[in-house]
């Protein structure tokens, strides 16, 4: 719903990456977005080139890798995805308790194009 | 040229968070004690804080209303006296730092209390968003459906106090109490949940020792 600022920034930590390393451009951008953050993975690709243009992010490519929520058994001692509008390990029934809510969203890394050092 | 991989793992919500980082701790040291108050539309924010601050009796309250458009709510609680202001975020679905931040300003902190920030009604969006609180107080009703924990999973497992609003209805209603509350808990296995109705009072009590037990 809100991805128009936070995709602003993420092209600005990118645009900041780039500056301390002092590189001219960005060529990739690693992105970590939980299955349950309410964040829409396209929104933010077309936000992105919209954003990132005129920036040395600009052209960067966006690649996203989506992180599912995860419930874990405490009686099969087991992970299991978690099932719509139920928490209940579909092995045993128990209810299970969140292992990871799938609400990441953080950059994980960047590849940065930079001038060779002359040694 | 050469490509370098740079490993970031930064947080999107970063520089939200130092924002409110600082908030918390300027409100901290005027003596506030502040709570995020969050809800789908319409669940009772405000008459909640309505009987809140009248039971909260005593304590100085001050109260920042998050709507998208309109100050009915403001209106409402400067009417009774309740030192108030509003944001209006123009289509935004939650309040985040900087907002707050600079509203601050605007509300004359002059005395030790409690600051109430009403959010945008909205169940999903504002439990992404710290905004310099002390803690997060959900609204929820039997109205809405027993099934909003499952659905809506974020909210609850922020909060820090749990309201289910308009108990006064339950009769009309068919709202299973255990599954609701089963939802809870695997998500937040402490919050207190507490059963209140905005419209006869019931529950605001136990709500407002929580508060002052805070403080
Ligand atoms: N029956 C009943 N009605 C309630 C209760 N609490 C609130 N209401 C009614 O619910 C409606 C919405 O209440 P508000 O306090 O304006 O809710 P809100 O969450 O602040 O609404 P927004 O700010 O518009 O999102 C009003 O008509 C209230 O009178 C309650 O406990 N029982
Ligand atoms: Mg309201
Ligand atoms: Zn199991």
């Amino acid at each position: 719903m809100h991805e128009y600022p936070l995709t602003k920034q993420l092209v600005k930590i990118v645009v900041d990456a780039a500056k301390s390393h002092n590189a001219a451009k960005v060529s990739a951008v690693r992105l970590v977005l939980g299955e349950s953050s309410g964040i829409i993975p396209d929104s933010v690709g077309m936000y992105f080139d919209m954003i990132a243009a005129g920036t040395p992010a600009e052209g960067a490519k966006l690649e996203i890798r989506t992180v599912k929520a995860e419930m874990h058994c405490p009686r099969c001692r087991k992970d299991f995805p978690r099932p719509r509008f139920s928490f209940a390990c579909p092995d045993c029934g128990t209810l299970g308790s969140p292992k990871s809510l799938g609400d990441e969203f953080y950059v994980e890394s960047v590849l940065l194009e930079t001038e060779e050092e002359e040694e | 040229m050469s490509n370098k991989d740079v490993e970031i793992m930064e947080n999107i919500y970063s520089e939200n968070d130092r924002i409110a980082e600082r908030i918390q701790k300027s409100l901290h040291e005027q003596g506030i004690y502040a709570i995020n108050v969050m809800g789908a539309p319409g669940v009772g924010k405000t008459s909640s804080l309505i009987k809140l601050i009248k039971g909260l009796n005593g304590v100085k309250a001050y109260v920042i209303e998050g709507d998208i458009e309109s100050d009915i709510d403001t209106k409402k609680l400067k009417a009774l006296d309740i030192e108030t202001v509003q944001i209006n975020t123009g289509g935004a679905c939650h309040l985040d730092g900087i907002l707050i931040e600079n509203t601050l300003n605007d509300l004359g902190l002059n005395e030790p209390g409690v600051l109430f920030i009403e959010n945008i009604g909205n169940l999903v969006c504002p439990a992404e968003f710290n905004i310099g609180e002390n803690c997060k107080m959900l609204i929820t009703t039997v109205a809405e459906g027993d099934d909003k924990p499952y659905k809506y999973p974020l909210a609850f497992e922020k909060a820090a106090i749990i309201l289910l609003n308009k108990i006064d209805l339950l009769p009309y209603l068919d709202f299973d109490m255990d599954y609701y509350i089963r939802g809870i808990r695997v998500l937040n296995p402490n919050a207190p949940i507490i059963k209140v109705s905005a419209k006869t009072g019931a529950g605001f009590d136990e709500v407002c020792e929580w508060i002052q037990s805070r403080m």
